[in-house]
């Protein structure tokens, strides 16, 4: 049960109600195909407070608000707020529970949403908390795999690139441990997965870690692809070197399996070259078009709104 | 043992940490934060031979009884230490620390992204994943410790 609980971390979701959303963000997904937004929300406002600049994130759990008919305050420049003035995010989550039913927050901060968790009452969703968590990226990624495979199981899943600092593929990995699926870590050594956190993938999951893309292309059902950073290499020509051999193009895209997808949390640089747009396999752009359905699921299950 | 029993003498009242692994005596010194200002008597001996095998450091403390909280700070250096509380030359009470299940204002989270380390009106919170190796995980950033960073955090 979501009702009138935080959403902090994917971890703080059951897998009961991760395939609660899933089937609730289908139906949403067909509300929005017929053009018919359900005014379930009308009382309702959301506050957004990001203290960190994101438009698809934000743009989305706007979208997704309006179409419920809800609501939405936001504070959206920081440095004109009272946060430029000193105040704590303690006192600011204070003065957006007395204006909203619901609070979503993003701050550059690791563990801000959590803490938000302990000055309210309401309902929080962490939109993104520095490089910690991002469970609402991670319910979508779980839906556009669902709503390709029509389940979570029976899957060969192939993570590419940044594993180390990328927050998306660590939310994933956790969430995707707890279903039947293989999972492979592809990543430069120096991006790999850290240690730590393969430690909190379950004994019992097969998780494959190697540095070659050959290794994985075609067995995978699913390749998730992530932006490797060009700021995390001080050797700007090692960064040259790896981007290479971790890109996607038209020839890699051709070695996948004909029903495999390719995804990408976004925004993509040269991890996916533009011809792979074109191509069966790319559903980045889908995958992106679902943080409506899936955020308009998680709002109302959150405010016990059906 | 005669020599010994002279090297780490009785105590009248005060308080006695044995089985400290060897070398954490000064942690836990630094804890207790036992320096040149006290007012009362402290004996320490580092790498003594123990009973059960192997080195230990013991710390005794002449008229000084423990918190909670000391007790706690001690429980994350000193994993397994005895307390023996003394009360006219007699043990009136004796328990190994206990790590608790909760970490709370003790350890520093070392994620400096992480929000406990910015001025926010809470204190550090760590939740303990394992006593035996210790590891702890922040509450805020989810970070995990081991053993060695639990100690330089303290």
């Amino acid at each position: 049960m979501l009702f009138q609980k935080s959403l902090v971390s994917i971890e703080d979701v059951s897998t009961e109600d991760i395939e609660e959303i899933l089937k609730i963000s289908d139906s949403m997904v067909k509300l929005l195909e017929a053009h018919k937004n359900p005014h379930s929300m009308d009382s309702y406002v959301m506050a957004t407070l990001f203290f960190e600049p994101s438009t698809r994130t934000r743009l989305s759990f706007e979208s997704a608000m309006h179409r419920l008919g809800g609501s939405v305050l936001s504070v959206s420049d920081v440095s004109s707020s009272s946060v430029a003035k000193g105040e704590t995010l303690a006192d600011t989550i204070r003065m957006a529970e007395a204006y909203s039913d619901i609070i979503v927050i993003r701050h550059p901060l690791e563990g801000a949403a959590r803490l938000a968790t302990q000055f309210t009452a309401k309902p929080i969703i962490n939109a993104g908390d520095g490089s910690g968590q991002h469970p609402t990226q991670t319910l979508l990624d779980l839906f556009t795999i669902w709503k390709e495979f029509h389940s979570l199981d029976g899957l060969n899943v192939s993570l590419v690139g940044d594993l180390k600092y990328g927050r998306t593929v660590h939310s994933l990995i956790m969430a995707l441990s707890r279903y039947d699926v293989n999972i492979n870590l592809v990543s430069p050594p120096s991006l790999r997965i850290p240690d730590h956190f393969l430690a909190r993938i379950p004994k019992s999951k097969k998780v494959r870690i190697t540095e070659s893309l050959d290794d994985v292309i075609d067995s995978s059902d699913v390749l998730y692809v992530t932006r490797i950073q060009k700021e995390r290499f001080a050797d700007k020509n090692e960064y040259l070197g790896l981007i290479g051999s971790y890109s996607i193009d038209e020839v890699i895209a051709g070695k996948m399996k004909k029903s495999a997808i390719i995804m990408h949390p976004l925004p993509r640089v040269d991890e996916i070259k533009p011809e792979v747009d074109f191509t069966g396999n790319a559903r980045y752009f889908r995958q992106a078009s679902y943080g409506v359905p899936v955020r308009m699921a998680l709002i109302s299950l959150m405010m016990g709104v059906s | 043992m005669a020599e010994r029993t002279l090297l780490v003498s009785k105590i009248n009242n005060g308080t006695v940490i044995d089985h400290i692994p060897p070398g954490k005596s000064f942690k836990v010194l630094s804890i207790l934060s036992i320096d040149s200002r006290i007012s009362y008597t402290v004996t320490i001996a580092v790498h003594v031979l123990s009973k059960k095998g192997g080195y230990k450091d013991i710390i005794k403390i002449e008229d000084r009884f423990l918190q909670r909280d000391e007790l706690d700070r001690i429980s994350m250096v000193a994993p397994g230490a005895t307390i023996s509380i003394i009360k006219d030359y007699e043990i009136v009470e004796k328990f190994t620390v206990k790590i608790p299940d909760e970490i709370v204002g003790i350890v520093n989270c070392p994620n400096q992204n992480c929000i406990s380390n910015s001025r926010e009106p809470i204190k550090s919170r760590f939740v303990v994943k394992s006593q035996k190796p210790i590891l702890i995980q922040c509450f805020y950033c989810q970070r995990p410790l081991t053993d060695l960073e639990i100690i330089t955090n303290i």
